[in-house]
């Protein structure tokens, strides 16, 4: 049996999606910009594509711009809000410590620029409070910039409340809604949302094309310089397949999103159940405030990579944020955010689901983690320590 | 996974000389639980040979697999012969190692060394100290706080 687990990396193409590039591959292949009916065709198709995400968005069309992905469209918002600000003199951004890279590694380049950045601490819990975003803004703050959901743990941040508390002091507010798109009900109006990140193939579309939405008289800055294409804010030929099969996608997942959360949470419900039983083991991230696909736990005394080996062996494709699976020498900074060890963090395991995923799946890994765990502390001289006593365990 | 060897997989998958040796002659950890793996090596020793020995690792596939390794080719070795062990000689076994997994054969190398050094310790038999690793010699991480 294959599992695929690691959604939350990148989904399985849906069906609706796949059909709604083709013809833009093989027969509608124009280029939107070209004056012929060809061409128009190709630019009527962008606009139908434009009009769906707006709508699921809760925004007008003009109000999104589409990128390469999530990545693209984070660098966008955060840089775009950056040169606001410096117009005015406000060089002050506020975030979390557990962003993703794509918001994290863009703020780092605005501090060497002078910029100084906040970043809000995610409790034990992963969950920031308004009130935390409401305190640390400044007469100079610019952007406040909070992930919808964390990628790693899934946990959701109080969106709505923060956009809320951002819009009273007139700050602008960016979220990264890479991960949660699909999965919470998203309306940029009533949430008071400025800036906005979604990637298609998180919600079964395409890789290589993501949407950036832009409140009406915020003002973008190019990343990408050149043609006039998105109205000038980012250059390139439209990537028209990838888009189609995104707002398809888009479409097909938010219409069944209650019908797609009740299923995945449920799934969900059954791992975290399941896995809790294993001794020495921890769940990351808040246990309600989560996304319906994502579950995240911490066992002691193994290391992650050779965990996600030997699951990959018995046909489970998950991931972790062990040092050892990121190239890197430290584990995961979600991890150590939410206040885990280095020797906790490293014996990581992410689940992530879709809807793709059946409840015979979620046995064969309910059987599967605990037995290769067990396995691993077999041979674990750390676990053996930790079991004569000659080391503290940290987790229950 | 492309990851890795085939030769790393097979011994990750199926490590050789896994466990302890109760009462082993000279026993090597190396690592710690900050940085994300540990090994610890057993040497039993007779006239000089090694003639058991076994290990337990707390680490990645790679750590794993080095181990593993790394016992095989000291198993029924003369002492002499298995403290001339390199940390390249255990990759190339292995049919090489990525580069940031370099560090696993390397550790491989020094549990070896510091099971000699504790046999030796034990016997009171002399050596040269600065032939044998020292924790804080490794580069690999700054967390070395654990000793």
């Amino acid at each position: 049996m294959k599992v695929y687990a690691d959604n939350a990396a990148t989904t399985k193409m849906s069906r609706a999606s796949i059909d709604a590039m083709l013809p833009y591959m093989d027969e509608e292949y124009g280029n939107p910009s070209s004056l012929h009916s060809a061409g128009q065709r190709a630019a009527e198709a962008l606009q139908r594509a434009r009009e769906t995400i707006a709508k699921y968005l809760g925004c007008d069309a003009k109000e999104i711009t589409f990128t390469s992905g999530g990545s693209e469209a984070d660098n966008q918002a955060i840089l775009s809000a950056a040169a606001a600000g410096r117009k005015k003199g406000k060089k002050h951004i506020i975030s979390t410590a557990f962003e993703h890279h794509a918001v994290l590694h863009t703020l780092k380049k605005l501090e060497k620029q002078g910029f100084e950045i906040t970043l809000l601490d995610v409790h034990e819990n992963g969950v920031i409070s308004p009130e935390q975003v409401a305190s640390a803004i400044r007469s100079d703050t610019c952007l406040v910039t909070v992930m919808y959901a964390n990628n790693e743990i899934g946990t959701v941040q109080p969106i709505a409340e923060i956009g809320a508390v951002c819009r009273e002091k007139g700050v602008l507010f960016h979220t990264d809604a890479v991960q949660a798109a699909v999965h919470v009900l998203i309306d940029v109006r009533k949430q008071n949302i400025d800036l906005l990140s979604v990637s298609a193939h998180k919600f079964h579309g395409p890789k290589g094309a993501g949407a950036l939405y832009a409140r009406k008289g915020v003002i973008l800055t190019n990343v990408i310089e050149g043609g006039a294409q998105e109205r000038g804010k980012r250059a390139g030929t439209e990537n028209i397949p990838a888009i189609m099969g995104m707002a398809a996608a888009f479409e097909e997942s938010c219409l069944a999103m209650e019908e797609n959360n009740a299923k995945m949470s449920a799934m969900r419900d059954r791992l975290i159940d399941g896995l809790s039983g294993i001794p020495y083991s921890i769940l990351n991230g808040d246990r309600f405030y989560r996304l319906p696909g994502i579950v995240n736990f911490c066992f002691e005394g193994i290391e992650g990579e050779s965990l996600l080996l030997l699951l990959d062996q018995k046909g489970i494709y998950a991931s972790s944020g062990s040092a050892c699976t990121s190239g890197s020498l430290d584990p995961s900074h979600v991890l150590l955010a939410i206040g885990r060890p280095h020797e906790i963090a490293h014996g990581s395991l992410r689940l992530s689901l879709s809807v793709y995923n059946t409840d015979e799946e979620i046995d064969h890994i309910l059987k599967a983690v605990p037995a290769v765990v067990e396995y691993l502390r077999g041979m674990s001289p750390l676990w053996r320590d930790l079991e004569t006593g000659k080391r503290k365990h940290i987790l229950k | 996974m492309a990851l890795y060897s085939e030769k790393v997989m097979d011994h990750f998958y199926n490590p050789r000389n896994v466990g302890v040796i109760e009462n082993a002659d000279g026993v090597g950890e190396v690592g710690n639980a900050i940085c994300g793996d540990i090994m610890k090596i057993y040497l039993k020793i007779d006239n000089n040979v090694i003639t058991d020995v076994k290990f337990e690792t707390f680490g990645c596939g790679s750590a794993i697999a080095s181990s593993s390794m790394a016992t095989e080719l000291i198993k029924g070795k003369p002492l002499s012969e298995a403290l001339t062990l390199t940390n390249k000689a255990v990759a190339e076994a292995l049919d090489g190692l990525p580069p940031h997994k370099m560090h696993c054969s390397v550790l491989a190398e020094e549990a070896i060394k510091a099971a000699v050094m504790d046999y030796y310790d034990k016997n009171g038999i002399s050596y040269d100290r600065t032939q044998f690793p020292d924790c804080g010699s490794c580069e690999h991480c700054g967390h070395c706080t654990e000793g």
